[in-house]
């Protein structure tokens, strides 16, 4: 009742936006030299696998893949009951690596500040670079996306859902206005 | 699945969805321990009481441990370095942590019931360290907790636990945490340490021994617990050990992956021979190791409910 949804990305135009990041990732890097994954619990997990995939189909080699669980870093734990903790996941030596932090939406930039202090106490990275599929403005932390798929600055009448085949059955962006 | 309570009492109060929940938590708690780095600031700026008017190794510093590798401040207090000895009673020694507002009291005590009249005086959230011969849901956790490591399932294990049941808070509190499961308990030891209503909490009894442990996929051992009068009840030390000590060929009827607990202190050559307690069966330095996840996951549960 009265909720509007406005699609921003269909199912062909997700899979142009992971192709465009993933060349973009491999140009800035030049090549996958050093380089990893780590998706962002849930969806960023999907991400990175399917960056990974088309990394394999360009450069015949897949990367080193890790699945990180930020809730124990979060700065808001204790608002509400404490969120359910699942498994972080990162099955190689991140020091020296390059690593590629994936997210679905990037919005005030308090997730990635919990990603970076949760990284940063496994080991040392040469380098972090953040891709997410969607940056919806809003920041109230000095942190931005080095790859974006897609700028949409988010009234606060509107959320932004990103849904992924893997989980939700179907691949699209959309903005819902209530 | 949220969790909703503030104290952890008793298991006796717990479901079994509220059981799966600490034991999922737990999981990702463990690998922290086994990180370079083995700390999580998930509970900066809380504050961890540890009030123990009972001994402990075991508990207090794994408690202490898990607080620590969640980033809370700790203090300990032992009955004997506290006011306790000039004659305060619990009650005001609580009322008076509570005004240094704690987050947490995790408490252990001779009296059963003690936490539980505790947590009616404080706002802080309060654990159960082990109350006199009634509960310690926190061992019975982390013994679920290395049941399904070892053997990835809880629902369908036969489990025998021996030695002095009626005094025994683990043994209750793993009575009550497995009766949420499909298992088959079997509870074993001299006639006077087996309470005899035992059975009304669908526990089976075997007195002998040998038939206790056959088929058994978990034998948890207990120690006699002297400070609870136990030596009163069993002719001798020695007879004990002959007809309820665990040795190699009781193991052998078992099932051939048997795992062997003990919730510690063990008192060697009693209840248990060396080369069980040091055996490749035993897993008891494995429910140490998880007390510190499950611990973890306790104190993070407790301390997120909403306000």
């Amino acid at each position: 009742m009265g909720k509007k949804t406005v699609a921003l990305l269909d199912k062909k135009a997700v899979d142009r936006t992971i192709t465009r990041i993933t060349h973009e990732i491999l140009e800035k890097n030049k090549g996958y030299q050093d380089l990893c994954l780590i998706g962002i619990r849930t969806r960023g997990i999907y991400l990175a696998k399917r960056i990974n995939d088309k990394i394999k189909a360009i450069e015949e080699t897949a990367l080193p893949l890790g699945i990180l669980d930020i809730t124990m870093y979060r700065d808001d734990i204790f608002k509400s009951k404490s969120p359910e903790v699942k498994k972080t996941d990162i099955p190689f030596d991140l020091n020296n690596m390059t690593i590629i932090l994936i997210d679905d939406v990037m919005h005030t930039g308090r997730t990635t500040r919990a990603a970076i202090d949760a990284i940063m106490d496994l080991g040392r990275p040469k380098k972090i670079q953040l891709a997410v599929l969607v940056d919806r403005g809003g920041r109230e932390l000095p942190v931005h996306p080095d790859y974006a798929g897609i700028f949409y600055n988010v009234s606060q009448e509107e959320e932004v859902l990103v849904r992924l085949r893997e989980i939700d059955g179907k691949d699209e962006v959309i903005v819902v206005r209530t | 699945m949220k969790w909703n309570k503030k104290d952890l009492l008793g298991i006796r109060e717990l479901s079994r969805e509220e059981i799966l929940l600490v034991l999922d938590s737990a999981e990702s708690f463990k690998d922290i321990s086994r990180r370079e780095v083995k700390k999580v600031p998930t509970l900066r700026g809380k504050t961890v009481i540890t009030l123990f008017y009972e001994p402990s190794t075991r508990t207090r510093t794994s408690f202490e441990i898990a607080a620590k590798r969640l980033s809370a401040d700790t203090i300990n207090i032992s009955a004997n370095t506290s006011s306790y000895v000039k004659g305060e009673t619990l009650k005001d020694t609580a009322k008076n942590l509570e005004s240094m507002r704690p987050d947490v009291i995790i408490i252990r005590h001779s009296m059963p019931g003690a936490p539980h009249m505790l947590s009616k005086i404080v706002d802080s959230s309060v654990i159960n360290g082990g109350d006199g011969a009634h509960e310690h849901p926190t061992q019975a956790l982390l013994d679920l907790f290395t049941m399904r490591e070892k053997k990835n399932r809880i629902d369908g294990l036969n489990i025998t636990i021996i030695g002095d049941i009626a005094h025994s808070r683990v043994a209750r509190s793993n009575i009550f945490a497995l009766r949420h499961f499909d298992t088959r308990i079997t509870c074993s030891g001299p006639p006077t340490m087996i309470p005899p209503d035992l059975e009304s909490l669908g526990v089976h009894v075997e007195y002998d021994m040998n038939k206790a442990v056959k088929d058994a996929d978990v034998i948890m051992m207990l120690r006699i617990q002297k400070e609870r009068g136990g030596v009163s009840y069993i002719p001798s030390i020695k007879e004990y050990s002959t007809i309820y000590g665990l040795k190699t060929e009781h193991l052998k009827k078992a099932k051939k992956d048997v795992v062997i607990m003990h919730p510690g202190p063990m008192n060697r050559g009693v209840e248990i021979t060396d080369e069980v307690a040091d055996g490749p069966y035993s897993v008891i330095l494995d429910q140490v190791e998880n007390g510190v996840a499950v611990r973890m996951a306790v104190l993070y549960l407790l301390t997120g409910r909403e306000a």
